[in-house]
């Protein structure tokens, strides 16, 4: 490799890498701006916010614990929108891969660790793969959109997890409406007392590195991209569309509800109706953020973890509604589209 | 007999059928306009809720519902000038901004709910347009209840189908929309302003998206709550899609999802149903599924550049 390519390649590599970091102070300026309308002191509330973020040792544990639900379903997300299949289901998918677990960690309880943990993890990811699934066949079959099919399967899952935690599957106590706990055998392991961080986030690093493998290092990785760059291309090159698409939705789908599953054996033991705050819709600026890179859904997840984390504490310590935070990931995601426009620009210049 | 109980069941269904389906007739109709030119904006729920937001603040401190009307649409329109200057002049993926806009629809309006009327000394409650009196005709049984006692907003809806199906398909400016949408290039060698049709169809599109929010507030529910929209936008795409991208098409499907919400209210009240409640909630997102599964096979409806920016 000649030296002008790697010059190119580094070029090319700074821009996509700081695009994140020009997105964010230009949609925390916006944010700042209407903490202003609103009466807010925008210093006070994002001093808050990264204070509750950074403080010591176990809030920065806090936002990786934040940031674990995330690199699951966005390194997942990360495969689907290659493929330009444009899977806004992670939320249902996490809610499916949650209840499986719940349920496996639950009712065979008495196995032993070594085979509960592998089989709550395998039932997380494989009902979350099947949600996911069921969306790319309704679009392979019968041609619907999957944009409103796994908006409406998000619907349908939410639901259904609501009428088992208050019916068939709620505590025997039936004080609240939640299921009893999980197994302890199903437990995963917190290594860091007296923080909970959990190996559940060794794993979603592992995912992530695994399907950045897949989708840039492997033919298989490859024809999913051909697909999401020029689907009948695709398949005049002789490439079974529909069977990628299938395989990237079921990807997608898995990596989600072994999130969903993680959540449940790490956290929170048990399965609630809010047991996921929105974090398969936030998954999806996670990944566009990073350009839809599974390896740069790490640091965009534990981003967005922290953004989470701080503005819990931003509420509780400055009064500030913590749902800025949608807003703020919104304007990121819009930030970096438009930098993107004009990276791509000024790449043409040059050439 | 059996029969009184089941014909008002059948009248209190039905009433509420129509009323059920006006916002998301709204957002249909006026997606139907955009993707017609091309441009497809899953980010109706966001723009929806800024409608709401805007339409309840300025009706409840100003007390002209009118006013809040007003105001929501044009929210509804800025909303559209930012959708449209991403996607069409920046030429970004119309999906991911889509998204992006949701995500902002929900922080943006709840943010500004909880510091604005969170704690609030005073009642939220808006008084909203009220049902109209038709002389004779409102006090026809079964038909005046269902069809004659209707607020305005709803009525509207009359006026905004054949409305929309005139300006697309008798007028010259949609025939532009539906050839910047169908043949571009075409479009562009015979002097029509591509980027310029797209951005007023999206903008015509998010207005519309922006009444059915502001009916929600003004004429449904009596105050903004976090998440109202609760999906209607969503459901508004697969409306379009089921209605064949035609505003009649829309009319008829929305009044089908009206019947699946008018249905999941009534049976929950009902005593003696034991049907849970989460069923009857997931009703309307059910038959959304069952609907694109039935009936999406004819895809050749949809408007040849759906969702790809021209040049």
């Amino acid at each position: 490799m000649d030296f002008v390519s790697i010059k190119k390649r580094l070029l090319k590599f700074s821009r996509s890498a700081w695009t994140p970091f020009a997105a964010i102070p230009i949609a925390l300026g916006i944010g700042a701006i209407l903490l202003l309308i609103a009466g807010y002191d925008p210093i006070q509330a994002y001093a808050a916010m990264w204070q509750g973020a950074f403080k010591d040792r176990t809030a920065i544990t806090e936002v990786l614990i934040k940031a674990t639900p995330l690199i699951f379903i966005g390194a997942g997300l990360a495969v689907a929108f290659r493929c330009s299949i444009w899977n806004i289901g992670a939320e249902g998918q996490f809610y499916a891969g949650a209840v499986a677990a719940t349920a496996v960690g639950i009712y065979l309880g008495d196995l032993p660790r070594f085979l509960l943990v592998p089989l709550v993890l395998f039932a997380g990811a494989s009902s979350g793969a099947l949600w996911g699934m069921l969306a790319a066949f309704l679009k392979n079959r019968f041609g619907a959109n999957e944009v409103v099919t796994t908006i409406m399967l998000n619907y349908i899952a939410i639901f259904i997890t609501g009428w088992l935690v208050t019916g068939p599957m709620i505590e025997t106590e039936g004080l609240f409406a939640q299921t009893a706990k999980i197994s302890q055998n199903a437990w995963l392991w917190r290594f860091l007392p007296p923080t909970r961080l959990h190996t559940g986030f060794i794993l979603a690093l592992v995912l992530a590195i695994v399907l950045y493998i897949i989708i840039f290092k492997t033919s298989l990785g490859y024809t999913i991209r051909a697909v999401g760059i020029n689907p009948d291309a695709a398949r005049y090159a002789g490439i079974n569309v529909k069977r990628k698409v299938l395989l990237a939705m079921a990807i997608s789908g898995g990596a989600a509800g072994l999130g969903g599953a993680v959540e449940v054996a790490a956290i929170s033991y048990r399965l609630y109706q809010l047991i996921s705050p929105g974090y398969g819709f936030d998954g999806i600026a996670v990944s566009l953020l990073v350009n839809n890179n599974p390896l740069g859904v790490i640091f965009s997840g534990i981003l967005f973890g922290a953004l989470r984390s701080g503005a819990e504490v931003m509420q509780m310590n400055a009064k500030v509604p913590s749902v800025l935070v949608f807003l703020i990931q919104g304007l990121v995601v819009l930030s970096v589209v438009a930098f993107g426009v004009y990276s791509y620009v000024s790449k043409e210049k040059e050439e | 007999m059996d029969l009184l109980p089941s014909i008002l069941f059948l009248q209190s269904i039905l009433a509420a059928t129509w009323r059920m389906a006006t916002p998301i007739l709204y957002a249909a109709v006026g997606e139907v306009f955009s993707e017609k030119a091309g441009v497809i904006n899953i980010g109706l729920e966001g723009v929806m809720l800024i409608g709401a937001f805007s339409a309840y603040s300025v009706a409840f401190e100003s007390g002209s519902l009118w006013l809040g009307l007003l105001v929501g649409i044009l929210a509804g329109i800025l909303s559209g000038l930012i959708f449209a200057f991403f996607t069409i002049t920046i030429k970004a993926n119309q999906i991911v901004v889509g998204a992006a806009f949701n995500m902002i629809g929900l922080g943006i309006t709840g943010f500004l709910y909880r510091s604005m009327y969170a704690v609030s000394p005073v009642p939220l409650g808006l008084k909203t347009f009220p049902s109209l009196e038709f002389p004779f005709l409102s006090s026809i049984p079964f038909f005046g209840e269902v069809l004659f006692k209707h607020n305005i907003m709803v009525y509207g809806t009359l006026l905004l189908v054949p409305v929309a199906t005139f300006v697309l398909y008798k007028t010259a400016f949609g025939l532009s929309i539906r050839a910047v949408g169908e043949h571009p290039k075409a479009a562009d060698t015979v002097g029509v302003n591509v980027l310029r049709m797209r951005y007023v169809s999206v903008m015509i599109g998010t207005a519309l998206a922006a009444v059915g929010g502001a009916f929600l507030v003004l004429a449904y529910a009596d105050q903004f709550v976090e998440g109202i929209v609760s999906g209607r936008g969503f459901i508004a795409l697969a409306v379009v899609v089921f209605g064949r991208w035609k505003p009649w098409g829309a009319f008829w499907s929305s009044l089908l999802f009206g019947i699946f919400y008018a249905l999941q209210l009534r049976i929950q009240t009902m005593p003696d149903v034991n049907i849970p409640y989460q069923f009857l909630q997931a009703l309307p997102y059910l038959a959304t599924l069952l609907v694109l599964v039935g009936f999406n096979k004819r895809r050749v409806q949809a408007p040849k550049t759906l969702g790809v920016p021209y040049k």
